[in-house]
Order: C-alpha cells, then sequence, then structure tokens
C-alpha cells in the first residue's frame, strides 16, 4: 500500500528543522537546509508558529501532467516517482506543484520529489508529521 | 576530514565600508571553533585598554565544527570587550544564528571599525553588503525593527536577523542584541558595542550545505545523541517548565535573590513560578535550529488598552533568569506584571538581569533616601507595588533621560559610585548578578569566571549538591575549575549548555572523530584549560584581578542555604580558585 508523509498537528511544530535535517542526510548524504523535500519555515514571524511543506501525493498529480518528458510519473495510488535521466530540466514541475512541494536543487538543476520512505517522521520529536498509508483513498 | 568552509573568517570593516574572507584553519585547527577561537580573534583584534565604546573594540561571532551538524550544538559564541565591566565580554544566542552562519559558510565573523551613519549588515552566504539603517535608526521597539527586515531581505525561514533596541542604539552599557525576537547576546553590553559602530542588524542568510564523507559513522553518532535527547528524561526539564521550574525550589532553600537580595525567600514565588506561568500562560514553546527539545517558553498575554473590551495580546519569552531579575528582586507577585516587564526590556533591547538588579538598587536607594523624587523624575518605586513605575524606569534608562537614569545606564556599579550604596550594589566584577543565592561556589564563581556570571562555571550546582552532601572548600573550588574547563569545551564547539549532560567529552570526542578530528579527552581537558587561562589574561590585561573585586555586604548579611558567608572564607576560595586553575602567573595577589 502507498505512504505518503503527512503534516498532522502543524501547531506542535516546534520549528526544530530536525525532519529537514533528516531528508537532507539521507537523500544527499549532507547536512543543510537547501536540499530536503521536507520543507519548515515560520508563518511569518515565529510568534506565528510553523509551516511545513511536503509532498501531499496527489491522486492525479498535476507535477506529472506538466512534465514533457515523463520523467515525472504518476505512483500507482498516488505520488509520483521521478527518473532523473529522462529530466531536462524544465522547471515545470516546480510550477505547477501549487503547494511548493517540489524543491528546486540549484546546485544540480534538478527537482527534488519526496520519496514517501518517512524517514524525515522518525526524528519529528513533536509527531507533527507521520507516514500514513493512503490506500484508503484509492478505493475511492 | 571536516568541511573546510568552518576556517573561513568573513572579516567586515565598517569605517571602510570593506570586507574579505580569509581562511583561518590555524586557529580553527587548534582551538576547534566557538569560545577557544574567539578569544584568540578578540586577542588578535582588541587592542589593549581600548575604550570599548571606540571603533578598535571588535565584535566576533563564531560557530564550531560540529554547528548545524549535530542536535543542540545550536549556539553562536559573541566576544568583544565589554562596555560593563570593562574587560573580557563574551555572551551566546541560539535561535537561527549558528545554522545560518555555518551554513552561509563560514566559522567566524569579524566586525571591525564603525560607521557614521546608522547601517546593517546583509550576509547571503558569500554575498556581503552594508545597508542604510536610518529609517530603523530609533524605532520604538526591537520587535518592529525584526519585522521590517523580513520583508525587506530573503531567506524566510532560515535565517537570523540580530539587532539591537533603543538600550544599543543610546550605549546603555548592558544593551543586549535581540536574535529572532526571542533569543538574545543577553549579557555585558553587546548591543552598546552595536550601537557605537551605528550597526543596528545583521541578518544572516545561509543555503549552503556541509557534505560528510562518512555518513555512516556520522548517521550512528547523530541519532544516538538524538535518541538519548528525546527519548530519555535527561534534558525533559528544559522542555516541560522550562528554566523557570528553577523558581520553587531554589525559593524553597532560600537562594531566590528578593527585593534586592534583602532577603532570599519570596513568599509569593508561586506566583511568578514555571508552574503558574504554564498552567496561566503558556502559549507554545519552540526551539533553536536543529535543537529537537524546545525550550524557548513562549506566554500569550491578553492585556485590555482601552474600555469595552479592546484587547491586545502579546507573545512573550520567558525564563528563570528574568522571573528572578524582574520578578523577586523588584519584589513582583504577579505573574502577568513580570511578562509585562520582561515584554518591555526586550522592546528596548535591555538585557534582563542587569536591568532588574539596577531597578532592584535603585528602588533601595530611593527608600533610603540616597535619590530622590527629583532623580527619578517623580517615579516612587516600591518593591513589586505598581509595574508601571518600573516600566517607565526601564524606558528611561534606555533613553538615558537624566544624569540619574544615565548613571543607572552605565549599571550598578557606576550608579552606586555616585550616589552611594555600594554595600547594597549586587554586582561582581562590574556585572549584576544572577539568581542564585545558593552559597559560597556560586558566588566564588560570579568573581571568578571570565563572564563574572554564573555561566561560566554553575557554582549554583555545586552549592546544590554540597547541600545534600556536605563537601570542603576545596573541593567545591575544584569542581568549579573544573566545571570551567568542560564548558570552555563545549561553548568551543558551541554546544548549547542544557545539553551538558548529553554531551559528556567521550561522546564529543566521538562526535568530532566522524568528522575527521581527532581529540582525547586530555586534550580536550587541556584545550579547555588552555582557553580557561586565555580569558584569564584578558581580563588581566584589561586590569581585573580577583583578589581585589569588590564584594558588596548584602552577599554576607542575607544567609544563604548554608548560611551566612564571611569575606574571609570567600576570599580564601578565590585564592583557592586561583591556584587550583593555575593562574597564578595571571593573577597575582
Ligand atoms: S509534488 Fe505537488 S503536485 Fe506533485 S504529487 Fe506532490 S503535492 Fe501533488
Ligand atoms: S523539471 Fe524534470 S521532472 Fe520536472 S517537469 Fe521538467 S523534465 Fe519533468
Ligand atoms: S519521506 Fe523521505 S524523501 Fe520524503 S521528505 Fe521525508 S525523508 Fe525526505
Ligand atoms: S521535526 Fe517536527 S517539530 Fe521539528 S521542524 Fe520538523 S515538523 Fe516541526
Amino acid at each position: 500500500m502507498p505512504h505518503r508523509v503527512s503534516v498532522v498537528g502543524i501547531e506542535r511544530c516546534i520549528g526544530c528543522y530536525s525532519c529537514m535535517f533528516a531528508c537532507s542526510r539521507l537523500r544527499f548524504n549532507e547536512v543543510g537546509m537547501a536540499r530536503s523535500a521536507i520543507q519548515v519555515r515560520s508563518a511569518g514571524g515565529i510568534e506565528r508558529g510553523f509551516i511545513v511543506i511536503v509532498c501531499r501525493a496527489c491522486i492525479d498529480p498535476p507535477c506529472a501532467k506538466s512534465c514533457p518528458t515523463s520523467a515525472l510519473k504518476p505512483r500507482p495510488g498516488g505520488g509520483v516517482i521521478l527518473n532523473e535521466d529522462k529530466c531536462t530540466s524544465c522547471k515545470s514541475c516546480y510550477e505547477a506543484c501549487i503547494v511548493r512541494a517540489i524543491v528546486w536543487d540549484d546546485e544540480r538543476d534538478k527537482p527534488i520529489v519526496c520519496r514517501y520512505c518517512g524517514f524525515c517522521t522518525k526524528f519529528c520529536p513533536h509527531n507533527v508529521i507521520a507516514l500514513e498509508s493512503i490506500g484508503r483513498e484509492i478505493l475511492v | 576530514m571536516t568541511d573546510p568552509s568552518i576556517y573561513n573568517v568573513l572579516y567586515i570593516d565598517l569605517t571602510e565600508g570593506k570586507h574579505e574572507v580569509q581562511e583561518r584553519r590555524d586557529l580553527f585547527e587548534k582551538y576547534l571553533g566557538g569560545a577557544g577561537v574567539a578569544v584568540k580573534l578578540l586577542e588578535e583584534e582588541c587592542p589593549k585598554g581600548v575604550d570599548p565604546l571606540s571603533p578598535e573594540n571588535p565584535i566576533i561571532f563564531t560557530v564550531g565544527p560540529l554547528t548545524g551538524l549535530f542536535p543542540l550544538a545550536s549556539k553562536t559564541v559573541a566576544m568583544f570587550k565589554s562596555p560593563l565591566t570593562r574587560n573580557f565580554g563574551e555572551s551566546h544566542a541560539g535561535g537561527r544564528s549558528a545554522a545560518a552562519i555555518r551554513f552561509a559558510g563560514y566559522g567566524a565573523i569579524v566586525i571591525r571599525g564603525a560607521s557614521r551613519n546608522p547601517v546593517y549588515i546583509s550576509i547571503v552566504n558569500d554575498k556581503v553588503k552594508i545597508k542604510d539603517a536610518t529609517t530603523l535608526w530609533g524605532m520604538r521597539s526591537s520587535y518592529a525593527v525584526g519585522r521590517v527586515l523580513r520583508e525587506v531581505e530573503p531567506g524566510a525561514g532560515k535565517r537570523t536577523i540580530m539587532r539591537i533596541g533603543m538600550a544599543g542604539e543610546n550605549l546603555v552599557r548592558y544593551a543586549n542584541v535581540v536574535v529572532e525576537s526571542y533569543r538574545h547576546f543577553g549579557r555585558l553590553g553587546l548591543g552598546a558595542v552595536f550601537g557605537s559602530k551605528k550597526l543596528k542588524a545583521i541578518v544572516i542568510v545561509g543555503t549552503r550545505s556541509v557534505k560528510i564523507d562518512d555518513v555512516k559513522a556520522y548517521t550512528k553518532v547523530y541519532e544516538e545523541i538524538y535518541k538519548e535527547v528525546t527519548e530519555t528524561g535527561v534534558m525533559s526539564k528544559y522542555h516541560v517548565l522550562g528554566t523557570s521550574e528553577n523558581v520553587l525550589p531554589l525559593n524553597m532553600l532560600g537562594a531566590l535573590p528578593t527585593r534586592n537580595l534583602m532577603q532570599a525567600r519570596f513568599e509569593l514565588a508561586e506566583n511568578i513560578s514555571g508552574e503558574t506561568l504554564a498552567e496561566k500562560y503558556l502559549a507554545k514553546k519552540i526551539a533553536c535550529t536543529h535543537c529537537p527539545i524546545g525550550c524557548i517558553h513562549l506566554a500569550s498575554l491578553r492585556i485590555a488598552f482601552a474600555p469595552g473590551h479592546e484587547y491586545e495580546t502579546l507573545i512573550i519569552p520567558y525564563d528563570y533568569e528574568p522571573i528572578y531579575a524582574l520578578g523577586s528582586m523588584l519584589g513582583i507577585g504577579s505573574a502577568g506584571d513580570v511578562l509585562r516587564l520582561i515584554e518591555k526590556i526586550e522592546g528596548l533591547g535591555l538585557d534582563a538581569i542587569s536591568t532588574g538588579v539596577v531597578m532592584a538598587w535603585a528602588t533601595e536607594a530611593y527608600q533610603r533616601g540616597l535619590i530622590t523624587e527629583r532623580e527619578t523624575m517623580r517615579l516612587r518605586p516600591n518593591w513589586g507595588e505598581d509595574v508601571e513605575v518600573y516600566i517607565r524606569m526601564a524606558e528611561r534608562i534606555a533613553r538615558r533621560a537624566n544624569e540619574f537614569y544615565s548613571a543607572l545606564a552605565d549599571g550598578v556599579e557606576a550608579a552606586a559610585s555616585k550616589y552611594g550604596g555600594l554595600d547594597f550594589a549586587l554586582t561582581c566584577g562590574g556585572n549584576e548578578i544572577p539568581g542564585y543565592h545558593t552559597g559560597p561556589a556560586a558566588l566564588v564563581g560570579f568573581i571568578t569566571g571570565p563572564r563574572n556570571s554564573h555561566l561560566d562555571s554553575a557554582g549554583y550546582s555545586i552549592d546544590q549538591k554540597a547541600l545534600v552532601k556536605p563537601m570542603s572548600d576545596e573541593e567545591m573550588i575544584k569542581q568549579l575549575v573544573e566545571e570551567e574547563r568542560v564548558r570552555n569545551v563545549l561553548t568551543s564547539l558551541v554546544i548549547c549548555l542544557f545539553a551538558r549532560g548529553i554531551y559528556k567529552l567521550d561522546r564529543v570526542s566521538r562526535a568530532l572523530e566522524t568528522l575527521g578530528i581527532r581529540r582525547s579527552l586530555e586534550e580536550l581537558m587541556q584545550l579547555g584549560a588552555e582557553i580557561q587561562r586565555a580569558k584569564a589574561s584578558f581580563k588581566a590585561r584589561e586590569g581585573f584581578n580577583p583578589y581585589n573585586v569588590r564584594i558588596a555586604k548584602r552577599f554576607f548579611e542575607t544567609p544563604t542555604p548554608q548560611g551566612r558567608l564571611t569575606e574571609e572564607r570567600i576570599m580564601r576560595m578565590i585564592s583557592m580558585y586561583i591556584d587550583a586553575a593555575d593562574l597564578k602567573d595571571i593573577y597575582r595577589a
């Protein structure tokens, strides 16, 4: 059954960025805030709390539809899979995702797309994010 | 091999309007980073005997090799010559400052010279700009400055915004630098040094990444630390109630300085305790970048500003120290009043501890008739009676409203030297005391610590141990010296001191090893001792000598949980400290 990372308790977020560091560590063998498929930022001044953005694993993903080379393809059950070899760095997917869940990797000039692995959720101290199965939505 | 960007020192000259980057591998390889590297840069940059408010006084920021990479290596060290004590100045802050500096590609930032006109510095990775801040100068609140800069500068959510308030502009000698609204370079007057350089703010955006060679080794130690931080109780106190959980225990012991330390117990402590604040006002907790604890407690306070249910809601950070300084020290026994005072002082950019101690002295001096309503400009301070009086007093200090407030703006030592009342002017080495009347170790720590505060050697904790299991003065001194050295190591890396229970030196050594930096425990302790000597040398060079420190009578009048202290005993312990820390050649009797 496919999974996705879901933001289940945004008000509990303390802005520690542990989730971003986890993704950047796992995916890029590096530590930083630039390259991570999950993004955290303050909602305009820390007093207003935080925003966490991660791929929603759309059933009919606009990002994939916008891809001219089929580098980004729908994943069965929701979300997308990226085949970087086919990607021409056109940025249409980046523009197409209105929640801005596709992060642009300036260094490699490629999109960063979530792989739904859930590694980031293991490092959230406040259960703000959770890996959830999206099986039920397929039936609908 | 560790990421070489840590070796980069960004030098910014405000007089010349220029900047350059130099690789200082020499410093970082020997002193790791943080406090160790900063004290060396201070030696290089700060000429002897210089006026702390002159362009010659440098501002130095440093981070360390673990910064950004490990949980809770989340702090930045600032070093400068203190306008308050006129010797060694060091102050730490978290927020996003450390990660921003590291990911912008630097291990240190040195600011030299002074601008003629108000400016702020914008650093976006390798792009450094000195920008006009005329419009920001004189703004009523440091919060507003942050709001403006958030709009005009890039990097939302991943940047640090350091700024001063009115107090820094007016060179109040204990003005602070506010970071991300709720964190501070609080103590010893960095804000005044900013002000003297006409430097209103610094915005740093870091979007670089640090490459890890041995990800496997790194991840292993990372996860081990992460687990211990989040899954054991080692750090829970900092998250649950935060440092304000100290109010009641310290009060119970009789160690909570109250009404300018005329007492060490506050009958209204319950009202301003961490428990009360959490129950009635706590809105949320937040964290510094890469800290899964989240110790920053934010209260929400609703204030009616006009009849007809017209409310404003303020978000106010609180901690033990401001509760002590702006609560019990002033006899204020209402959490709402304490929060209002904290909010005011934050906005003005004043250090909460110094301001509270200064106002406590002023209250006592007024009651004893050393000063009158002429000096206070018709304010009648009376322990806790009317918080408005203290709010106005703080404003007048920040504006240096008359000769008297200007003396207060120079610190308790200066004010009492002018108006009398040194016997109850509560400073050690010129720095206003923190909230621990726990016994001899705390007091000796305030006198011998490089920052003249509890942060250097945590004497308060040694005192509390001695209450459970009595120890000799020698043993206390031994622990004091050792703690100071360990802290010098942690602050060279720069690990949050709340995590000292997690980062035992052997773990520090292993964390460093994953980055290719090999240091044995002995080598780390040696480094701690070396930094201790370097700081003492700087202090001695600038005229400080613990043998000659003025110790206010009040410390000996009000009993501690370990009984009444005597001057003879404290002097004896100071001498023991100098022996034990091996500083005899630096400080002579
Ligand atoms: S990247 Fe955006 S558009 Fe594409 S599946 Fe995820 S949320 Fe939907
Ligand atoms: S950037 Fe790559 S993945 Fe995205 S739409 Fe263009 S080709 Fe497809
Ligand atoms: S699920 Fe995996 S790829 Fe997606 S954000 Fe989390 S760690 Fe990154
Ligand atoms: S790990 Fe959790 S608490 Fe921390 S920033 Fe991410 S979502 Fe927020």
